[in-house]
């Protein structure tokens, strides 16, 4: 990956990352696992993924599944920039006028299949993987799961299946951003070692900066990792990576801040000081 | 004809359809050999099969699971409503053992809830056979929907000639006024032996034999509410949410008045046992039905039955 590559992404990367912030005023949003995630999406959507808004009954389409749907404001942001959605409709988030909410539905372009239900997607994303499978495409089939996500049976009962069936054209990608709602990981349920537990599930792991781009394409370009095994990118990420004055903080999880609060988090955004916060975290959970 | 050998003949004639089990397989033991591409067994993982099933419909299949109509319906719940009916997707439910069939295997796999947790998500029709030869005459119809449909699958042995099936419409045997008995699978047989019993006495019958619970035919029973000095429910089912549930809904939102008298399981489950011994001990054999009507017909007794029999 050139210098010049990384460069656009991260330019990509900057704008959806201020889509991101300016949800967190109109109705809020869950920003801290929308900025973990953003480079991740902007590097699946601009250079991995074979997908297009105009294609997608394409034998050859791939699919993204974002099973922790609550990070949805990184796609929005990402669906302004690929110009699949007109960013004037992010100003109805929220509002009856339009169907932007706190989780992906299929009314967006590009929304493969609602979600918001934690541990639900990895088996639906298996049924699409077993169907291409069948029709001997070679469709790419990425599944973004949350760290916190893993603690549901469901993911662990789905992977079971996966490996059965082989399901090498099937990548699951971890925001491993070390906290679920409210709690750092390792304190509540610790899923460390990681790797070791998708391993004994007869994964092929790989572990990334999930904020480099060079180091996640270096990985990705890799998949399939092994034939008939299913292949595993657990990406390390800061929650609310882009903004120090939340970045990595257990209560700034679902965050409701004021447009004076806003025009701060942009400057910061953008290498200014940090915001001084005065809205308190809201517990949705 | 068998349920195998004619989800065999749909499935081979059009690839769309997939067939699923969690590792149930005495309906389509045959299958896995004969459809290979088609069949996939995900082993013991309901709540993934659904999933999976659902995945398999984004892509334009028509995926058909099956599994204990208990841990179908209630392990993977909300899978079935999250995945499959929020958006609306065609997977055909196919649940074994539901209500009386889970016969002496105990209260784990009882499912006598499972109408009333189906028919209340939004997009899941429901159709509950009378026996073998009424499932088969809906299969066809009920796998070809566009929409999802929970199955209460039900092999009991037929011994009536059942009519066409359509979806939304119920099958009426007799036309009887003094009783209508609404029925709906396993306990047709009894239902209809119930009948046969009361028109020897001179007691005017109505069977209707709902087959789909969801649509419901709202136009045959609401004849019957016209028409009937009394409108008896009779399923292996708990008293809330099933089609006891069902008819007072349609009475109420047609402002009408009727005396109702469900034959149900009120707040318990049943004696585990075989199935002929259990419809006896839990008072649900066509003598001891007739009897109870009867004497609800004559007495009109305020009392229900269901309160009162743990044994009898």
């Amino acid at each position: 990956m050139t210098k010049k590559e990384v460069k656009e992404l991260k330019e990509v990367a900057l704008k959806v990352r201020e889509h991101i912030i300016k949800l967190s005023a109109r109705g809020g949003c869950f920003i801290g696992a929308s900025l973990s995630c953003a480079d991740l999406v902007v590097y699946l959507y601009k250079k991995f993924l074979n997908l297009n808004i105009n294609k997608l009954s394409s034998s050859n389409r791939d699919y993204l599944f974002l099973s922790k749907g609550h990070d949805v404001p990184a796609l929005y942001g990402m669906f302004v920039e690929l110009g699949w959605i007109e960013e004037k409709r992010l100003e109805k988030h929220c509002t009856v006028e339009d169907d932007i909410y706190w989780h992906p539905n299929k009314k967006i372009p590009g929304i493969e299949f609602h979600s918001g239900s934690l541990g639900h997607l990895l088996s639906v994303s298996i049924g699409v993987a077993i169907d291409c499978k069948l029709k001997k495409q070679k469709n790419k089939i990425v599944t973004i799961l949350g760290d916190g996500e893993l603690n549901e049976g469901s993911i662990w009962e789905a992977l079971l299946v996966a490996q059965a069936y082989k399901l090498d054209n099937l990548c699951i990608v971890v925001d491993r951003n070390m906290f679920q709602a409210n709690i750092q990981t390792e304190q509540l349920i610790p899923l460390e070692p990681l790797d070791k537990k998708f391993e004994a599930f007869n994964c092929v792991v790989k572990t990334v900066d999930g904020h480099d781009f060079k180091d996640m394409n270096d990985a990705f370009l890799k998949f399939p990792f092994t034939k008939d095994r299913v292949s595993v990118v657990i990406a390390e990420t800061d929650r609310g990576r882009g903004l120090p004055s939340i970045t990595n903080k257990a209560d700034r999880w679902f965050c409701r801040f004021t447009d004076e609060e806003v025009e701060g988090l942009l400057k910061e955004l953008h290498g200014n000081n940090k915001t001084k916060l005065t809205s308190e975290t809201l517990v949705v959970r | 004809m068998t349920y195998e050998n004619q989800l065999l003949e749909i499935v081979q004639s059009n690839e769309r359809y997939m067939v699923l089990t969690a590792e149930n397989r005495a309906a389509i033991r045959s299958l896995p050999q004969k459809i290979k591409k088609q069949f996939i067994d995900t082993g013991i993982t309901e709540q993934t099969m659904i999933g999976i099933a659902a995945g398999l419909a984004l892509r334009g299949r028509i995926p058909v699971v099956h599994a204990l109509a208990t841990f179908l319906t209630m392990r993977a719940f909300e899978f079935i409503r999250t995945d499959v009916g929020i958006p609306n997707l065609p997977v055909k439910i196919v649940g074994s053992f539901a209500g009386f069939l889970s016969e002496a295997n105990g209260p784990t796999h009882q499912a006598i809830e499972d109408i009333a947790l189906m028919r209340g998500i939004p997009n899941v029709n429901i159709f509950s056979p009378s026996d073998e030869a009424d499932m088969l005459r809906g299969l066809p119809k009920v796998l070809a929907s566009s929409e999802p449909f929970y199955i209460r699958y039900n092999n009991l042995r037929s011994y009536v000639v059942h009519d066409n099936f359509e979806i939304g419409r119920a099958e009426v045997f007799g036309n009887g006024s003094n009783i209508a008995i609404l029925v709906h699978g396993a306990l047709f047989n009894q239902a209809y032996q119930a009948k046969d019993n009361l028109e020897a006495k001179g007691i005017g019958v109505r069977l209707i034999n709902l087959r789909t619970l969801k649509p419901i035919d709202e136009e045959i029973i609401l004849k019957a509410v016209d028409e009937c000095d009394l409108l008896v429910t009779v399923e292996d089912h708990f008293l809330t949410g099933g089609i006891y549930s069902v008819l007072a809904e349609i009475i109420t939102k047609h402002q009408r008045v009727a005396n109702v008298f469900p034959f149900a399981l009120k707040d318990r489950w049943f004696k585990p046992a075989l199935l002929d011994d259990l419809i006896h001990y839990e008072g649900f054999t066509g003598t001891q039905l007739a009897n109870r009507i009867e004497e609800k017909l004559f007495n009109n007794k305020k009392t229900n039955y269901y309160a009162e029999w743990s044994n009898t």
